[in-house]
């Protein structure tokens, strides 16, 4: 029996996959978030050879290909060096829309921080200064949103 | 270097949905056609790389569905998770080790999937993941950063997105042909500022498949072989907060080394044709930039002056790009498939005339964070 396949109609099926992680943080990682939840503070950590300071911070240096173990307090402030005021919505977006995307390079920090701003966006620039408007202890958690979004100072 | 070739290339028509064929479909299709293209039989092919991404495909080692389809019943068979370009150097790289010939084909189907939630899936689950970033975000971070750096206005990048929307009407494999006016890009919804829906690729089905061969099995096959002359690629850091969002120096550092590899000393000169990776139309000016064609900044310069333009000195991707046909992993080998035809002469409508050199280019990551530079040539 030969078929016309342009005459078969196309049938989908629907997937069913939802695969559940449970990630471990690491160790520094996990220094990082207890800072967030515990203290309300935002740790770095320094590269003994070549001084970057990361945040989060990090187990090695990528550049210097070393081991890192010197923590550092940054401050919760900083300055927009990169953002984006996001108009589509998703699934996954933390908040609603309009809000934006910043990396944040806080003082004494080496490297920008991505996070969120949900307020006075149209007065959003790169070189604006912004602080870290955490959430209250209680609904702290140890996660990258108890700092709940950053202010435009 | 070896002398090693493309002796065979083939690809679908790029399109929202392929609701008339699976991923095994496609793959086999592919390796049908470029066998043919080739005049090569599988007899003649030793070695097969399939290019795929679990995440796309919904399916576990996705590679493994793939490869009766791909011909490789006996054969040294490999993945890469990544873009065309990146399986396409590793089955160079193949090609160079010893085998004779390698077959590498990428699919991919985004109309299967949730594209925003596969490229959130791209970024680390602790720090970054969970703030929802996806490719179109942190896209716009870039574009922001590198408009805020050098001055750039978004009309630059509309322009980019008409040309290479305008230049796929040309090429009957793209999926979004469109006569577009800067007026019309702008207009157009709002994603995430300064990107709009057109300056954003489209999330196309697809499959492409090509055939490197050494020298020897080169003069078996029926086409006139297009030579790899240089080949390299690179990467920068994962988080996007480490790097310099306006400075691609992964893509410096790759395409330096894919230049001397060719014996390139200026680029402009002796580029013909490029054929580059613009998922967003900022990334047209800021990868030229990249790939030292012009100083950093002057990127949208480039396409002011007419030069990139189809009757300009360097035509930059003649097929419309990646900004009017995006089948993820087979962009950037459909880049390869562009330069090769381009070299052969068979572009038909959107052949630059004569072009002997070309470049092809593709991404893996966020903004650009690793590159593959690929140049070609008409003589070994
Ligand atoms: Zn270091």
């Amino acid at each position: 029996m030969t078929v016309n396949l342009n005459q078969v109609e196309s049938l989908t099926l629907q997937g069913q996959i939802a695969v559940p992680y449970t990630w471990w943080v690491g160790r520094v990682g996990s220094r990082f978030l207890i800072a967030l939840r515990d203290e309300a503070k935002i740790i770095g950590n320094r590269c003994n050879r070549c001084n970057t300071v990361y945040v989060p911070p990090r187990g090695n240096c990528g550049s210097c290909f070393e081991d890192i173990d010197q923590f550092v307090e940054v401050s919760n402030e900083g300055v927009v060096s990169a953002y984006t005021v996001v108009r589509f919505k998703y699934p996954l977006q933390p908040v609603d829309t309009p809000f934006a995307y910043a990396l944040i390079h806080l003082d004494g920090a080496d490297v920008s921080l991505a996070h969120i701003i949900k307020a006075d966006l149209d007065k959003l620039k790169n070189g604006v200064r912004v602080r870290a408007l955490f959430k209250e202890r209680s609904e702290r958690t140890g996660h990258i949103l108890d700092i709940d979004s950053f202010q435009i100072i | 270097m070896d002398n090693i070739a493309i002796v065979g290339v083939a690809q679908t028509k790029y399109e929202r949905r392929k609701k008339d064929k699976t991923y095994y479909d496609l793959v086999f299709e592919m390796t049908k056609g470029v066998l043919e293209d080739s005049g090569l039989t599988l007899e003649d092919i030793d070695n097969v790389i399939t290019v795929s991404n679990d995440f796309l495909d919904g399916r576990t080692i996705s590679s493994m569905a793939v490869g009766e389809a791909a011909g490789a019943g006996d054969k040294n068979i490999s993945t890469v998770e990544g873009d065309g370009t990146f399986g396409a150097f590793y089955g160079a790289m193949r090609v160079l080790g010893g085998f004779n010939t390698t077959l590498v084909v990428a699919h991919s189907k985004g109309s299967e999937g949730d594209v925003k939630h596969i490229t959130n899936g791209m970024f680390d689950p602790i720090f970054q993941r969970l703030l929802g970033l996806e490719a179109i975000s942190a896209s716009a971070l870039q574009a922001n950063a590198y408009m805020d750096r050098y001055g750039v206005r978004e009309e630059s990048f509309a322009r980019v997105s008409v040309k290479n929307h305008a230049n796929a009407k040309n090429n009957p494999y793209a999926h979004l042909p469109m006569e577009l006016t800067i007026e019309d890009v702008m207009a157009s919804q709002k994603m995430a500022d300064p990107i709009k829906l057109l300056d954003c690729s489209p999330v196309s089905d697809g499959a492409a498949a090509i055939i490197i061969a050494n020298e020897a099995h080169a003069r078996k096959a029926k086409t006139k072989p297009v030579w790899i002359k240089g080949i390299a690629h690179c990467a920068e850091e994962y988080f996007l907060g480490d790097r310099d969002l306006t400075n691609p120096k992964s893509l410096r550092d790759a395409a330096k080394r894919a230049y001397a590899m060719a014996g390139i000393a200026d680029p402009l000169k002796s580029l013909d044709v490029v054929e580059l990776y613009d998922a967003f139309s900022y990334m047209e000016p800021l990868w030229l930039e990249g790939l030292g064609l012009c100083n950093p900044g002057d990127g949208p310069k480039l396409l002011d002056d007419g030069i990139t333009t189809m009757s300009g000195a360097l035509p930059v991707n003649p097929s419309g790009g990646v900004l009017s046909s995006h089948a993820l992993l087979v962009a950037g080998l459909a880049r390869i498939i562009e330069a090769v035809l381009q070299l052969r002469g068979e572009a038909e409508n959107r052949q630059v005339e004569g072009a002997k050199t070309g470049l092809a280019h593709g991404i893996n990551g966020p903004c650009g964070q690793s590159h593959c530079v690929w140049i070609l040539g008409t003589e070994k």
